[in-house]
This record gives C-alpha cells, sequence and structure tokens, in this order.
C-alpha cells in the first residue's frame, strides 16, 4: 500500500512480534521437553509424547513427554528429600532463590511473552504487560514474605511436599501463584502444567537450574488431565493447590478424601459485573473489555454475567455494541490485537456449540466479527434477551461471550448476582460510594471490584467461595495455605468405657437433654435416644438420637439467624461476655459434672472449667478485633482483606475435654459471625446440651447456636451433603473425616477437618486464637480504584 | 475603584441571569449553516437549549478514565508507512501557534511561511507524496498579529485563527470581550479561540456558561469558534465533561482543552473525556463537534496517542482538521524530524529544518 493511500486510511500498522528468539529456544532444546526432577531433565526415548501447538496456526512448537508413574514417584521422592533442607536454609536463604528467580525473568521478558503467546493464542500486549510482569511481581512479593517469615509465621511450619496442577490459560502466571508461596513458605514442589500450554513452564525450569534452587525444591512433571489426577491423589504429597474447572476440582476433592491432605481449590466461575445507573457507563464499556474480553474470555473470574439496571440498560448495550467493533480479533503476536485465539480447536468447539445450542433456547446474539476468520478465534459477542434460568445465564463458557440481564432495584441485583453455584469474583459500577460499599460486602464472591474488573496483584489474596473453590491466593492469607501450626502432634485415642447397667437412681428428678434447634429444645424427630455414661461406667443421661430431618431442621434454623452474621463485633462480644458471665454462675455443678464424666480430679475439673471461662472471653475479646487488613498494591486506590463469616457452620465436636473443646469450636465462630450446628462428642454429648439453659439465658438469638446429638459420623455425613452449609469443621476418626471430605466434594464446602487428638485444649497455643478465627472466616478483597 | 465597578457589573450580569433562568431559553431556528469556504461536510453545530438533566448526572470515573488512557499507545501499534502517513495527517491538523508577549509582525510572516509549507520540499519529494497539497490547519495568534498574518497567509488554504474574549484567563469586562471577536472577525480571523470563564463551572453556574457561550457564538458570527475549557482549571474530570457539554450545547464548534499558558494544559485523560462528551453529543443531535488539544503536545510519540485516542473513541471521520486540531508550536519540528528518519533511515537534527 502506497504513503498516498495510508494517509488517506490511517490505519493501524500489524507489527507482529518476532518470534525468531523463541523459535530458536525450542530449536536449542530440540523441540522435545522432558520432566523436570531433582534439578535435571529426565528424558525417555520412548515415552508417550504429547504435541504442543500455536493455536493460532497449528504449527508444532515441540513435544511434550508424558510422566510415567515411576517418574511421578521419583519427582515426589525428590520433593520430599530435598525438603528439610530447603526449610532447613531459613528466610533469607529462600528469599536469595526467589529473589533470582524475579531478576532472571526479569532479564528474559521479551522471550518469555513470546513463548506464552505462542502457545496459548493471547495477544503478545496481554502476554507482555499483563502476564509476565505479574508474574515477575508474585516472585519479588514472596522474596520479601520467604525474608520475614521466621517473624511473622513463627508459630508454623511448612506442610511438607506441595502437589500443583495449573490450567492453560494463564500457563506461566499460574505457576508464579502456585510456586511463589509454596517456595517462600519452605515447601518442595511437585508441578504439573496444562498439556496444551508446558512451553514457559519449562522454560521456567531452566531459569530455576541458573537461579539456584536446589535440586528437587522445584519438580515439573508433564502430562494431561490423569497426570494430575495421579499427582493429586499421590501418597507422597501433603499439599494439593489445583486451579481449574470446577469438575475436576471436585473429582480431586473426592480422590484425596481421607488423605489428610490440605487441599486449594481455584476453580470456575459466572461473575457477576453489577453496573447501576449512576455509573460511568463508559468506565463500565472499558471495564468490560478488560474482562470478559480479556484473554479472549478464557478467565476464570471474567465478568460474564452483565447485570445492569433497567434504566440504562439500552444504552449501555448499544455502547458495547459499538465498542466491540472497535476490538481487533488477530494475529496473537500483532501488538495491535486484543483478542487472539482460543486456547484449542476443541475449546472453539466448545464455546460455540454452548453458544448455538443455547441460542436455541432464546436469546438475542450480536457478534463483531473483524480480522481473522480462519483458526480457533471467537468473536467478541454479546448476548441478550435471556433471564436468569437460561443455561448461558448460568454455566460458565470460557470464551468471549458476555451475557446481560436486568435489574430493577439494588436489592434485586444483589439477587441476581448471588443466584449462582459460583462465588469467583464480582464487580460493582456506581459513582455513588454508598451505594457500592454497601453492596460489595452483600455479593457472594472472594474478590470484588467496584469500579474495576480483573485487577490483580501478589499482595491481595485471590479465590472464591461456594463451587468456585476455597483457598486464596496472594497476599497473606494466602501464605496459610502452604503452612500449618507447628505443634500438631499424631492422634492419640480415648481409651473405651465399658458401660455398666445401673438402676436409675431415686435421688433426682429424670432428666431429658432435648436438641437445641431455632433457640427451642426439640426432640429428636425419629424418637430414638442413646445412652451415654459416666466414667466409671454408669449411665449418665439419654440422648436423642439424630436423623436427617433433625439436620434439615437445624440447618434452616441456622439459615434463618442470618442477622448474626450482619451483626457487629462490639454486639457479639457483648454476648459472649455474657455467657461466660452465667456459666461461671454454674462451677460447681460443672466441676462435678466433668469430674463424674470424665473421671478426672477435682482439680483438672476445675482447670477445664476455668480455661473454658478463659476462651470464652478471649473470643469476646477477639470479637471486635479482628480485622482483615488493607493490602498494598501498587495502584491508586485500597484493597480491603474483609474477613467474612463463611455461614452456616456444621462442627463435629471432638471428644476429649467435652465441655473445653465444645466452646472452643463455637466461641470462636459464633465470635466471626457464624451460626452454628454442632454435633457434639459422641461420649460426652449430654455435656453440650446441659450448655443450652446457659445458652438460652445469655442472649444469644435464636438459631445461632444449634445442637443435634446422636451418631457423629452419620450427622457428620448428612451435613457435608447439605448444600445450604457453607462449612465444616470436623474431628473425627479418619473414616468419619474421609466421609466428610467425599461427601462434601458435591457443593465444595469449605472445611477444616482434624484427627481426633490433634491437639492439646488446655494450650491456648493450640486450642484457641488466630488459626481458629481463620477457619471460621473467608476473606473477601474489595478493589477500590479512587481519584476525582 | 476600578474592581468595584466590574463586581457591580458582574452582579448585574448575574441577576439577569437569574431572570433567564426562570425563562425557557429557545434558540433561533437557524438554517444549517455550512462551514466558511465550503469545505467540510459537516452540519454546523447550532447550539441546543439549555437542559439541566444533560449535566446533572455527569460522572467521570478518573481511575477507569486513566486505564484506558494507558492503553492507547500500547494497544495500537503506528509504524513505519503508517506512523508516516499518520504524521503526515497530523501536519494538517496543527494549528500553528505563537502567543507570546514579544511576538512581532516578523515573527508572525516567518510563522505563517511554515504554515504554508510545513514540510521541505526535498522530503515531500523522498516519500513520494508529492501529490498532496501538506499545510497545516490554521495558524494562531493574539488579535494584533491579525493584520501580518492575514498578509502573510494570502492565497493560502491555511486558515486565520485568533485568540479572544480576554485570553488567557477571560476575566476582562463581558463588553471587551464581545467585541474583541468582532475585532477579529473583522480583520479577517475565520477561526476564533475563546475562553469561558472558568468560575461559572467551578461556582456551578452552568446557565451563566451556557448564556456567555452562546452569546460569544453570536458574536462569532461565520467564524468558526473554539471553546477552551482549561481543563487544568477546572478542578476535576466531573466538570470537565459538564462544561463540554454546556459548550456543545451554547453552540460551540470546537472545544479545546487549554490555553498553553495554564500550569497544567492538554492531558490525555481530559482530552479523553472530552471526545466521550462529544461522542454523546453527536450520538444525541447528529452534529459532529470538533476537538482541540492545546498546550504540551510537542512530540510525535504523545501526538500520535492523542490520535489513537481519537480514533478508537470518535472514528476515522474525527481525525481530520475539521473536526479536529492539535494547538502547538514546536510539535512540527518533531514531525518533520520523524519523517526525514523515515524517508532516510538516519535521525535528522533540528537545525536543518527550517525555523517556525
Amino acid at each position: 500500500m502506497s504513503l498516498l493511500k495510508s494517509f488517506e486510511q490511517l490505519d493501524y500498522s500489524q507489527a507482529l512480534e518476532s518470534s525468531t528468539e523463541a523459535q530458536k529456544w525450542l530449536e536449542k532444546h530440540g523441540r522435545r521437553f522432558g520432566q523436570f526432577i531433582n534439578g535435571k531433565f529426565d528424558n525417555r526415548k520412548n515415552a508417550e509424547l504429547i504435541a504442543s501447538n500455536n493455536p493460532s496456526n497449528g504449527e508444532l512448537l515441540a513435544h511434550i513427554e508424558v510422566a510415567n508413574s515411576s517418574q511421578l514417584d521419583a519427582a515426589v521422592a525428590t520433593a520430599r528429600k530435598a525438603q528439610p533442607k530447603w526449610q532447613a536454609l531459613g528466610g533469607h536463604g529462600r528469599a536469595k532463590v526467589l529473589y533470582a528467580l524475579a531478576r532472571l525473568l526479569q532479564k528474559h521478558t521479551r522471550l518469555t511473552a513470546v513463548l506464552e503467546t505462542l502457545d496459548n493464542g493471547k495477544p503478545i500486549r496481554e502476554s507482555r504487560d499483563i502476564d509476565i510482569p505479574l508474574v515477575i511481581r508474585h516472585f519479588y512479593h514472596h522474596a520479601g514474605w520467604a525474608q520475614l517469615q521466621e517473624q511473622e509465621f513463627s508459630s508454623y511450619e511448612p506442610i511438607g511436599v506441595a502437589a500443583q496442577i495449573v490450567p492453560w490459560n494463564f500457563p506461566l502466571l499460574m505457576l508464579a501463584w502456585k510456586i511463589a508461596p509454596a517456595m517462600a513458605m519452605g515447601n518442595t514442589i511437585v508441578f504439573k502444567s496444562a498439556e496444551q500450554t508446558p512451553i514457559t513452564a519449562m522454560f521456567f525450569a531452566h531459569l530455576c537450574e541458573q537461579a539456584g534452587v536446589p535440586p528437587g525444591v522445584v519438580n515439573i512433571v508433564n502430562g494431561a488431565g490423569d497426570v494430575g489426577a495421579s499427582l493429586a491423589a499421590h501418597k507422597g504429597v501433603d499439599k494439593v493447590a489445583f486451579t481449574g474447572s470446577t469438575a475436576v476440582g471436585r473429582s480431586i476433592r473426592q480422590s484425596t478424601a481421607g488423605q489428610g491432605k490440605k487441599l486449594t481449590l481455584e476453580l470456575g466461575g459466572k461473575s457477576a459485573f453489577v453496573v447501576f445507573e449512576d455509573a460511568d457507563l463508559d468506565a463500565a464499556v472499558e471495564g468490560l473489555v478488560d474482562s470478559i474480553w480479556f484473554n479472549q474470555g478464557e478467565v476464570c473470574c471474567a465478568g460474564s454475567r452483565l447485570l445492569v439496571q433497567a434504566k440504562v440498560a439500552d444504552k449501555l448495550h448499544s455502547k458495547i455494541k459499538k465498542r466491540i467493533q472497535k476490538l481487533r480479533l488477530g494475529l496473537p503476536l500483532d501488538k495491535s490485537t486484543d483478542l487472539g485465539s482460543l486456547v484449542s480447536q476443541t475449546q472453539y468447539q466448545r464455546v460455540d456449540q454452548m453458544v448455538q445450542q443455547g441460542l436455541q433456547q432464546g436469546g438475542e446474539l450480536f457478534q463483531a466479527y473483524d480480522g481473522q476468520s480462519e483458526g480457533n478465534y471467537y468473536p467478541p459477542s454479546l448476548i441478550t434477551e435471556i433471564d436468569a434460568s437460561h443455561p448461558l445465564a448460568q454455566e460458565e463458557i470460557f470464551g468471549p461471550v458476555l451475557v446481560s440481564m436486568t435489574f430493577r432495584t439494588q436489592t434485586e441485583a444483589v439477587a441476581l448476582a448471588n443466584n449462582s453455584r459460583y462465588g469467583l469474583a464480582a464487580s460493582v459500577w456506581s459513582e455513588n460510594i454508598n451505594r457500592a460499599m454497601d453492596v460489595a460486602p452483600k455479593l457472594k464472591a472472594g474478590v470484588i471490584w467496584i469500579n474495576c474488573h480483573n485487577q490483580f496483584d501478589a499482595s491481595c489474596g485471590f479465590g472464591g467461595v461456594r463451587e468456585s473453590g476455597f483457598g486464596r491466593e496472594g497476599g497473606k492469607e494466602g501464605l496459610f495455605e502452604y503452612l500449618k501450626p507447628k505443634f500438631l502432634t499424631p492422634s492419640k485415642s480415648l481409651k473405651p468405657v465399658t458401660a455398666k447397667q445401673q438402676p436409675s437412681s431415686n435421688e433426682t428428678i429424670d432428666r431429658t437433654l432435648k436438641f437445641y434447634i431455632g433457640g427451642k429444645q426439640v426432640r429428636p424427630d425419629g424418637g430414638h435416644s442413646i445412652a451415654t455414661y459416666k466414667a466409671d461406667g454408669s449411665l449418665a443421661s439419654l440422648v436423642g438420637s439424630g436423623n436427617r430431618k433433625d439436620i434439615r431442621n437445624a440447618v434452616s434454623a441456622a439459615i434463618k439467624a442470618n442477622s448474626w452474621s450482619n451483626q457487629n463485633g462490639h454486639v457479639r462480644a457483648q454476648i459472649i461476655y455474657f455467657l461466660a458471665e452465667n456459666l461461671a454462675l454454674r462451677e460447681s455443678e460443672w466441676i462435678k459434672r466433668l469430674q463424674d464424666l470424665c473421671g478426672i480430679t477435682k482439680k483438672e475439673a476445675k482447670t477445664e472449667f476455668n480455661a473454658s471461662l478463659s476462651r470464652l472471653f478471649s473470643y469476646a475479646a477477639w470479637s471486635d478485633k479482628y480485622d482483615g487488613a488493607v493490602h498494598n498494591a501498587p495502584y491508586r486506590g485500597v484493597t480491603m482483606a474483609l474477613p467474612e463469616a463463611i455461614g452456616v457452620l456444621a462442627q463435629i465436636a471432638p471428644e476429649e475435654k467435652p465441655l473445653l473443646s465444645t466452646i472452643s469450636l463455637i466461641a470462636p465462630a459464633i465470635a466471626m459471625g457464624n451460626r452454628v450446628v454442632l454435633i457434639p462428642s459422641q461420649r460426652y454429648a449430654g455435656v453440650a446440651l446441659e450448655l443450652v439453659q446457659t445458652l438460652e439465658t445469655s442472649d444469644i438469638p435464636p438459631g445461632v447456636i444449634n445442637i443435634v446429638t446422636g451418631n457423629k459420623s452419620e450427622l457428620a455425613d448428612q451435613l457435608a451433603g447439605h448444600a445450604e452449609v457453607d462449612g465444616i469443621w470436623c474431628w473425627s476418626d479418619d473414616e468419619t473425616v474421609a466421609k466428610v471430605e467425599t461427601t462434601s466434594a458435591a457443593d465444595l464446602k469449605r472445611l477444616w477437618v482434624h484427627q481426633e487428638g490433634d491437639r492439646d485444649w488446655l494450650d491456648p497455643q493450640q486450642g484457641e486464637g488466630l488459626e481458629f478465627l481463620r477457619n471460621a472466616t473467608e476473606v473477601k478483597n474489595i478493589w477500590t480504584p479512587y481519584g476525582d | 475603584m476600578k474592581t468595584n465597578k466590574l463586581n457591580t457589573e458582574d452582579s448585574i450580569i448575574n441577576k439577569k441571569f437569574a431572570e433567564d433562568d426562570k425563562k425557557v431559553i429557545s434558540y433561533p431556528k437557524m438554517e444549517v449553516e455550512n462551514y466558511p469556504n465550503g469545505e467540510s461536510n459537516i452540519k454546523r453545530n447550532l447550539g441546543v437549549e439549555f437542559q439541566k438533566g444533560k449535566i446533572a448526572n455527569i460522572s467521570i470515573n478518573r481511575s477507569a478514565i486513566e486505564r484506558r488512557c494507558a492503553n492507547y499507545g500500547v494497544r495500537r501499534s503506528i509504524k513505519k508507512q503508517q506512523q508516516a502517513a499518520w504524521l503526515l495527517k497530523a501536519i494538517t491538523l496543527i494549528d500553528l501557534t505563537t502567543l507570546s508577549g514579544d511576538d512581532t509582525e516578523a515573527r508572525v510572516r516567518r510563522l505563517c511561511s511554515k504554515a504554508k509549507q510545513p514540510l521541505n520540499p526535498n522530503l515531500k519529494k523522498d516519500l513520494a507524496v508529492e501529490s498532496l497539497e501538506i499545510s497545516v490547519a490554521a495558524v494562531c495568534v493574539y488579535h494584533d498579529m491579525l493584520n501580518a498574518a492575514n498578509k502573510a497567509l494570502k492565497d493560502s488554504e491555511v486558515k486565520l485563527a485568533a485568540v479572544s474574549t480576554g485570553f488567557p484567563a477571560g476575566l476582562s469586562p463581558l463588553p471587551l470581550r464581545m467585541q474583541e471577536i468582532e475585532y477579529s472577525v473583522s480583520s479577517g480571523a475565520d477561526e476564533i479561540d475563546i475562553v469561558i470563564s472558568r468560575r461559572h463551572v467551578l461556582e456551578g453556574n452552568w446557565k451563566a456558561l451556557y448564556k456567555e457561550v452562546k452569546d460569544f457564538r453570536e458574536k462569532c458570527g461565520t467564524a468558526l469558534m473554539k471553546t477552551i475549557l482549561a481543563t487544568g482549571e477546572l478542578g476535576n474530570l466531573s466538570n470537565i465533561a459538564k462544561a463540554s457539554q454546556v459548550c456543545m450545547m451554547a453552540g460551540a464548534d470546537f472545544i479545546k482543552t487549554s490555553t498553553g499558558k495554564e500550569p497544567v494544559n492538554a492531558t490525555l485523560p481530559a482530552s479523553l473525556v472530552m471526545a466521550r462528551m462529544i461522542r454523546n453529543f453527536y450520538e444525541e443531535t447528529g452534529c459532529r463537534i470538533g476537538f482541540k488539544a492545546a498546550g504540551g503536545i510537542s512530540d510525535s510519540k504523545t501526538a500520535l496517542v492523542y490520535m489513537t485516542m481519537i480514533k478508537e473513541e470518535l472514528g476515522r471521520r474525527w481525525l481530520e482538521p475539521d473536526l479536529f486540531r492539535f494547538g502547538a508550536s514546536s510539535l512540527l519540528g518533531d514531525i518533520e524530524r520523524q519523517l526525514d528518519h523515515f524517508s532516510s533511515g538516519y535521525y535528522s537534527a533540528s537545525y536543518r529544518h527550517p525555523l517556525t
């Protein structure tokens, strides 16, 4: 084209980033990669191969060898072997290694960005300006956490060997999110990249060699989902961190059940993008570009569900339609490209099929198609005229497809936004700070962006609620995913009691210990009772044997008590203090009871009783003091990390120290605003029920604490399967724990599970404090950029 | 005493505006006018009635604006031949400006001769664009320099623009400001760059602003009116947006960022806000309003970012001199050097190009 013609058209240039260096690097490695184990590449001649192609033109980039089971074993074994020394290196030693990795990545930004774009199909502008800078920032930030570990996490230690499995949408960024915090805290790693996008992980392996990462600390294996599944289920792994689809997350939850592994799952989403009439609509349109048309919409937290106030819906839709016609769909390596190629033909077909099938059930599709027509290029799309029940409004599409619905009021907006199985992220668009700050905490999601979307930083936690998974990555909250308390000891079990049939005594009036549900004492639905015994084998009391219906009633009572979660900390503190005050009145009664039941001395009983009072005071104290943080992210704004109550929390209580352990569970839970369904110790079931009179006189609103006794294992399973239960704390035998883990996979509840006897309840270090508060809450990060 | 008098006058004017507020102002129906010289095919803005509702709900999110601004330069590539083409276009968008206390007729003559022939013929030949009639859009001077400029620009396509209405502060007596426009128009100015009373914006006196601009526009007659908002003095982006809207309602042909004399002149965020208001106005009225970025745009790279912003927000049509201008003095020199580089492959020195 002549200059004169260009002068007329004023077009942009096709500015292709050169891939020469990247191709050279691939050539240098023979376009073939094996497993990175113990600091060396393990290549096998007859390995099964997966071809990693450039999705924009189908060209082969490299062949990747699939790890076989002996290589997987070797990777786990070498990680195990390297772990103690890596931990012993200390925070400063590890900080230096992470810092070296950050520096090295910074020296190869261009090459890394090009490799990422070649492998994934994302626009070079995004890999260059977003992915890679965030990767580098993640390593710098976590080098800092390694340095501060001894000061900040002195009572914690690394979990051990972490298995980490990531998806294909942000290959290297997800690697950084996984590897940096795990390494920083002294864990060793077996990492598996996605089979579609293994290249940058291989590049990272080479950097590990140069950065002086000790052999065995980072191991990288390749393969498809089956390799990931074997890795997650591997006996030698202590921790599994997975990012990917909800379906796979669920199967990992199931396959690791009962293995005592700590789990972080960062799964799918259908995040709401809520636009109020008083929003800056042009800003919201650009927000959508950053949100659903970022990375071809292949983003777990993409704002794929637009909810717009009816008054401005037409205006916004028309702006969106105009805007997406300006988006450039084209060659990923072109610097003027806005949307590149979907990751594979399979993904293209999946998106296309979903949209086509969805449209059969209604909806109006608007697509802007500018540029590429062949290959896996899916145009930016807007679907209107659908409602909440439409499959496209509910299911994750994972492509550049936005669905839009309208709402009338703020209340309706919140209801629609929360009408999803997912809860990863959401954004709120309004120029009215009162409205934005009111709505943000009401949205059920782990990350809320106010007047922005898809903002990320190493200093801020990321992760979801509901079926979007659990655990956080980034921020201080993310580090606890790779730490465990130092004191945890192997379990010990109580000696069983032999029951003696004794005639009931005439000295006292026969007492009935009923369930406590919705503030009332109620009889078991099934009409059965079970006997509990004192230490000497004599009958202590008969307690109700709960069933599915009792659980249902208890959970619905807890749901109704939701105003407790919105209550302020001061009020909750007053009530917990009052509970302590009322309990103190019954000191002599309790000491006698504990002596009889547990066969302990008066002094021991007094110690447990006093510890229980002290514990109540502790959590009353914490009620208005456990207050989150403002993260220091590099932008003009505040990111607030708010600890929020989990909601309805089921607690399966441990057997020993019945009074103290019961208080140790319910007090932190209600202090943080949860509503509790407690399944007390089976042997000492009466203890919790004996507390009811005290609870009733202490102004605890009905439904905040509910108690159902019976077979712990069965009731735990019922609770694990109840979709309205948001989280479970469980102290029980391995079998029950495994059952809870398996059953709860259905809706991916947040779990805190333990073997009996994992801690000394009398020791405040073990029996109370931040660990409990952290598990009674989930951190919500609210990003609020400001400026006038 | 002088001050007192002005105050009294102001209060009379304010009282008059307060009375006007009670009436519904309707614009006299005018026929669609074409631009002077008739080379522009766009419908001239005749203004619309003052509508409070159009400005009451305007709220601009600064962070979002800044995030967007950060993208124009890195999301769109203008390289090699495209860059040369865009820079040639940029030349035609320039209001070559001198607004100094030490301006003389000789200085203005030199500026005008550069304006007529901004590109050295050899360079034009090297670029193979001899067929293009390239000149800057206009020369922009103070009133007293109009005669000299008029003579120097005789028989050229270059328009003659005068800053007016008590430029740059806009604080001289209103009758004088009105008269100044008349003077300049009768001295041959094709375009009048007026300044608005910033206090009307800062006091939220939108009706007064509307009236002022409308009156100025009437005085301009067939001359094109560029309305300088002085964005650096308006406090925040929402005020910039509201002022843009009011000026367009009042009949501005162009809205312009700055006088070049404020501590902060043209910025990309302020310009984006103005561009979006222009887009809204166009969507509502079908009237295309021009945009002029002035002050501080002195290199090619910055100019390209502004042009990209305009193309993305308003479209290709706006990248023509009847809808977009750079108010600049040293930009042209940098563009010449960039074009020279495109043609020769090496960077040129500024002394090798004729001075503006």
